[in-house]
């Protein structure tokens, strides 16, 4: 059932509206478990969108096997998607930065208040995001220290390929992820793909940890997908590839694969000379698991990530 | 008067973007002002160049205080002043949310890294910037609560008002928290305009940096004593907020004295041009800040209020 969770009034015959979806079985009075699928807090985040279609899809396929609740809630900033804006649109902010808002405060303060408090109860959330569109990613969980130990177990079910767990840095208590954990709802950030796209087997796979998760929380009765054992990394692990020139980043590998220690990897051309500016090489091997998607670029930006070899 | 290249960004298809200094005195740094870090912060530049041509008089006079060295930086994100932008670059980084960067980050992080090593060590920071609320503001010094700040000294620049405030998750991103957290006494000061030019409040905003300077020893120079400020904490204003959507038609400006029942402002309907909604004062007070949009969204504030405060 599409629920509106709350409505504010725009200026000119509008309203902004937080839907979720929430699918139960039929006529069920017990107590049962409840997961939360979230997505679209960015707006040009929309890989989201396709696991939040193909988990309603699944689940509707197959009601006899539903045990539980699954609440499916595509759009936290539904202007930002319409625009494929990052922000909220008009205001220009990152609505990842207003948790846990505030349910007398001004109009985004009561949306995101409201999103918090709907969410509350849950067994289990979980934060799909893609990348921007500067860089694609591989499917990856992003665990702030603060929670990592209690995440981990679930974390490692979701079906991606690596988990990466991050110093926690204040900025980060204003996200939804930092507020449902510190509420009590176990919380996991999901990345992947990249920005104004959708990657379908991205999209299955983490599809896949969804059930996997739903199944040994008593969710579902159905067949229980298989899920791979994640590579698990903390910051010293990660080689953070970056221009030291500006130019347009032509690169000379696929993402998702393996390098070696030196392996070129990519170049920084001059589009007026004719010249590389600037060989990109790696420092050590490992899964190039991040890279540049958006070709220009200025000194300082991301052109890559590696999850390096033990 | 020295001028000098703090940071410079390169780009493939613009002409480089300095951040420019004007030095005034040579010695102790004592105080630094930054200007517009979005680039919808005319106001603020416009201040700045006011200082820069007020302090290069006073140094032509002899008037820069022997070992004292004061800088002014007008802006620090040109790229986007040139294009109207609010935000920096093609990922739409919001300069004064990325501080205190680091030196291997991105090109945000590298320009506030950057800035910052330049202007930690000044013993007074003063900063011109702008609220992510649009609106008008009645001229004051915001300091945030970090334990650090000194309301006694944002009082000698001489504005109306001090405001607190108590610092949430994304502030420890901004310049001023940085700033204070290097051990500068750092101060933000907001005038009534950001986009367009008021010659009024940017007036009173140069005169009351130039107070500031002369009392703290920096400069001579005579000046009136302007206000003795009221000390106010934010959490203390009273909102006002929209109860409907729709064209906003306001009838009080900041630092207007309202009284409990008057009229501060109608919703009208854009479709039929009926009022939706009129809003009233729910208490006695002065408007700090007072929405200035055209349109209005259920809930936004439309009004903030200094409860019981009379002129």
């Amino acid at each position: 059932m599409i629920e509106t969770m709350i409505s504010m009034e725009l200026p000119a015959g509008e309203h902004l509206a937080i839907r979720r979806n929430r699918i139960q079985p039929a006529g069920a009075e017990k107590a049962m478990h409840r997961i939360s699928l979230v997505s679209g807090i960015h707006g040009d985040e929309l890989e989201g969108q396709y696991i939040c279609y193909e988990t309603a899809r699944r689940v509707n396929e197959h009601p006899e096997y539903l045990q539980g609740i699954v609440d499916i809630y595509p759009a936290l900033n539904p202007l930002g998607i319409d625009m494929a804006s990052r922000t909220v649109p008009r205001l220009n902010m990152d609505m990842n930065r207003m948790f846990p808002g505030d349910a007398s405060g001004d109009m985004m303060e009561r949306i995101t208040a409201a999103v918090v408090d709907s969410i509350i109860g849950s067994d289990i959330c979980v934060d799909l995001h893609a990348s921007d569109i500067f860089v694609r990613e591989i499917p990856q969980v992003r665990l702030s220290e603060e929670f990592a130990e209690a995440l981990l177990p679930y974390a490692k079910m979701t079906n991606v390929d690596m988990i990466w767990m991050n110093a926690t840095a204040t900025v980060h208590e204003s996200t939804l992820a930092h507020s449902l954990n510190l509420l009590g709802v176990p919380t996991l950030v999901l990345e992947m793909g990249q920005g104004h796209n959708i990657h379908r087997s991205f999209g299955n796979q983490v599809v896949d940890g969804i059930f996997h998760i739903m199944s040994e929380m008593g969710i579902w009765s159905g067949p229980k997908p298989e899920v791979q054992e994640p590579a698990v990394s903390s910051d010293g692990e990660v080689e953070f590839i970056r221009s030291d020139v500006d130019g347009i980043f032509l690169p000379l590998i696929e993402h998702n694969h393996y390098v070696r220690k030196g392996d070129l990897i990519g170049e920084v051309v001059d589009p007026f000379a004719g010249t590389v500016k600037q060989q990109i090489r790696t420092e050590r091997g490992g899964l190039l698991f991040t890279l540049r998607a958006y070709p220009v670029i200025y000194e300082g930006d991301l052109l890559a990530r590696i999850l390096t070899d033990r | 008067m020295f001028e000098r290249d703090i940071y410079t960004i390169h780009s493939t298809y613009r002409e480089d973007m300095h951040i420019k200094g004007f030095q005034f005195g040579k010695g102790e740094k004592s105080a630094c002002i930054v200007g517009a870090a979005r680039g919808n912060e005319i106001q603020q530049m416009y201040i700045c160049s006011q200082l820069v041509k007020a302090l290069r008089e006073l140094e032509n006079n002899g008037c820069i205080s022997a070992g004292k060295q004061i800088l002014v930086i007008p802006t620090i994100n040109a790229y986007s002043v040139n294009i109207s932008r609010r935000f920096f670059g093609v990922k739409e980084a919001d300069i004064n949310r990325s501080f205190p960067g680091n030196d291997y980050g991105e090109p945000a992080d590298r320009l506030t890294n950057a800035l910052l090593t330049e202007i930690r060590d000044y013993v007074y920071g003063i900063q011109f910037t702008s609220f992510y609320r649009p609106g008008e503001f009645v001229p004051h010094v915001r300091m945030m609560e970090t334990g650090y700040q000194n309301t006694s000294l944002a009082n000698l620049f001489g504005l109306p008002y001090v405001v607190v405030r108590k610092p949430v998750p994304i502030d420890t991103k901004t310049l001023n928290y940085n700033w204070q957290d290097e051990m500068t006494a750092a101060f933000s000061v907001y005038t009534n305009q950001n986009s367009q030019i008021d010659e009024k409040s940017a007036g009173q905003a140069v005169a009351a940096v130039l107070r500031f300077l002369k009392r703290m020893g920096l400069i001579r120079y005579e000046s009136h004593s302007g206000f003795i400020s009221h000390v106010l904490y934010e959490k203390d204003l009273s909102d006002v907020p929209a109860d409907r959507a729709g064209i906003f038609r306001g009838k009080v400006h900041a630092g207007d004295d309202v009284r409990y029942g008057n009229e501060l402002a109608e919703i009208i309907d854009p479709y039929d041009g009926s009022v939706r909604e009129t809003i009233l004062a729910p208490t006695d007070g002065i408007v700090f800040f007072a929405h200035t949009e055209a349109l209005i969204c259920e809930k936004d504030i439309a009004y903030r209020l200094i409860h019981r405060l009379h002129e």
